[in-house]
């Protein structure tokens, strides 16, 4: 790992996460739990070990550039920032709230540590590859990792952004598939079946990895490999996941794409996402 | 005000940014395959760790851009007016206005400059989409000299602005050393009884209208309003208190550009009495660009003839 933490160490994070992604949404009335869920063992790996930046300048210009392109999923993002202490902690309290630095989607005017605006799908990664691109041209070391949901995919921009980095050999871009399954109106094999992913990234010129996006051994490994790894191609981690992961209840519901638990849910959830991730 | 011959203001665009380039290294261009159309082709080859090449994907051309602009660099996403108003219009509100990044939008082809290409390509609608767009900024030169300055001030701006260049050769009227500020009106003739008022390409005409009612013993004042958002509010102002009457002049639809921008200034004032020329609400062909002009009315006669009516 890059910064030696132990793996239990961001389980446990990953814990954190998740209880605060449901406090928030719980508190908002509203918000993105399902997709919040399964990105976060990711995001937490990504937050307490593998990017390199600073809670305290978060600006600061060589620090390594996070895009969530699948903005929706924002809670999960929040979380790590609030968890980081890029902002107080209670703020996760004000989740879509007139006047938040926490807007409904990402808004990097308001929220300390968010790197680009998104919550409109399928351009983030465009924006992640202009990112990458100037760190190229500028010979900065730092690099660049996008999430992208495997319903955003469904958008023809995430096709173009890819070519794009492979073009400019953008082996300092690591794109994130959370291959949740779910989407909006269904199952993704229903509404717009994805096929298979790792072919198509490595079709259009990535260095591709395959995952359980569950298992921090496996996140943390892939990490590791790419930083290992020689190559002029942008990398791609097809990361599988389960949407709602962590609360029984949720786990592969369509219906828990954009709906916040109630009270009694809530707290059902609490209790299942502090036991830790049950293995399957 | 002396009308000449000129040039296409795209080959202004493309000089200017050679000029911008040499003295800023975070100048960027992101072209999406109509380089050469868009005169970005010797800036590639100058610059070319400073030019990137998306191919047809206008959409990621926007967001590669907004990328580069979270970095410092300012990026000029270059394509042609239709595109640059429509096909990556929901990715400029998401990631340029929105959060506000310093990134231009440079688009060759406005209005039916580009007449033997037909109503596919002519951009007739770009200056009333980007008016609905808050944090946007609107900039229309009238020739080359002031597109040569005007996508040097729009470098200087801190903030998204949107460039629309003629793909046609339009008349000179400006010198090479006249100045120009994003947001200011520019006064080319004083006169008390109406007020002509143009953007863009047709700002000759607008020229040739005022030396005929001029020689008719009528009194024009004569604004180019290179910028159409923010609007010189004061100008318009200015040109209700000192004339009687105010015309508006566009290539462009007649809804929602300069004419629309003008009336609600006039309106809310009270103003005076106001007229607006521009494309009919109808799409253009393939034609000469005079032709195109004269079916929807702007023309010089009809301007002059709209001016007198109304004294």
């Amino acid at each position: 790992m890059r910064q030696n933490n132990s793996v239990e160490f961001l389980k446990e994070k990953a814990i954190e996460v998740r209880t605060t992604i449901l406090t928030m949404i719980h508190e908002a009335k509203s918000g993105h739990p399902g997709g919040s869920l399964s990105s976060a063992d990711i995001l937490a790996a990504l937050y307490f070990d593998e990017l390199n930046i600073r809670a305290n300048d978060p600006k600061w210009e060589d620090r390594d550039r996070f895009v969530l392109s699948k903005g929706h999923a924002c809670p999960v993002l929040y979380s790590c920032l609030a968890l980081k202490e890029y902002f107080p902690y209670e703020e996760i309290h004000t989740l879509r709230k007139e006047g938040s630095i926490l807007q409904g989607h990402p808004d990097m005017k308001r929220c300390p540590g968010i790197d680009i605006s998104t919550g409109s799908l399928g351009q983030g990664l465009s924006v992640a590859v202009g990112m990458a691109l100037a760190a190229k041209r500028d010979n900065k070391d730092y690099r660049v990792f996008c999430v992208v949901g495997d319903g955003e995919s469904n958008e023809g921009q995430i096709w173009e952004a890819i070519e794009t980095a492979s073009k400019y050999e953008l082996n300092n871009l690591v794109i994130i598939l959370d291959q949740n399954r779910l989407q909006n109106d269904n199952i993704c094999d229903v509404v717009m079946p994805s096929r298979d992913m790792v072919k198509k990234f490595e079709a259009f010129g990535c260095e591709t990895l395959e995952i359980d996006g569950h298992k921090m051994e496996e996140i943390t490994d892939a990490f590791d490999k790419i930083r290992d790894t020689k190559t002029n191609k942008p990398f791609a981690i097809v990361a599988h996941t389960t949407k709602g992961r962590g609360v029984s209840f949720m786990e592969d519901v369509v219906a828990w794409h954009g709906v916040a638990p109630n009270d009694e849910e809530y707290e059902i959830a609490i209790k299942e996402v502090k036991g830790g991730l049950v293995c399957k | 005000m002396q009308i000449r011959d000129g040039k296409p203001t795209r080959e202004a665009y493309g000089k200017a940014m050679l000029e911008l380039a040499a003295n800023d290294s975070n100048i960027y261009v992101v072209d999406c395959d109509i380089g050469k159309s868009c005169k970005t082709v010797p800036f590639s080859q100058q610059f070319p760790n400073q030019h990137v090449n998306v191919g047809i994907a206008e959409q990621n051309a926007l967001g590669v851009g907004a990328g580069l602009a979270t970095t410092g660099k300012i990026p000029f996403v270059t394509t042609y007016a239709v595109f640059g108003s429509m096909r990556m219009l929901e990715q400029i509100r998401q990631e340029v206005c929105y959060p506000q990044l310093n990134v231009k939008i440079a688009c060759s082809h406005g209005g039916f400059t580009p007449a033997n290409d037909g109503a596919s390509h002519q951009g007739i609608e770009d200056i009333g989409i980007f008016r609905t767009i808050p944090n946007m900024t609107i900039v229309a030169p009238a020739d080359y000299e002031s597109a040569f300055e005007l996508v040097k001030a729009a470098a200087k701006y801190d903030g998204p602005v949107y460039l629309r260049f003629t793909r046609d050769a339009v008349p000179s009227i400006y010198k090479s050393d006249d100045k120009f500020e994003i947001g200011k009106a520019v006064e080319l003739n004083k006169g008390s009884d109406v007020t002509i008022i143009c953007t863009g390409d047709i700002l000759s005409k607008g020229v040739l209208a005022t030396q005929q009612l001029e020689k008719e013993g009528i009194s024009v004042k004569l604004l180019d309003m290179h910028t159409v958002k923010p609007l010189d509010k004061e100008a318009v102002l200015k040109a209700i208190k000192e004339t009687k009457a105010i015309v508006t002049v566009e290539d462009h639809n007649i809804i929602n550009g300069l004419g629309s921008a003008v009336a609600e200034v006039v309106a809310e004032t009270g103003g005076c009495k106001f007229k607006r020329i521009g494309i009919q609400d109808q799409f253009g062909e393939s034609a000469p660009y005079e032709h195109l002009l004269a079916k929807n009315g702007i023309t010089v006669e009809n301007i002059v003839d709209t001016c007198k009516k109304m004294l």
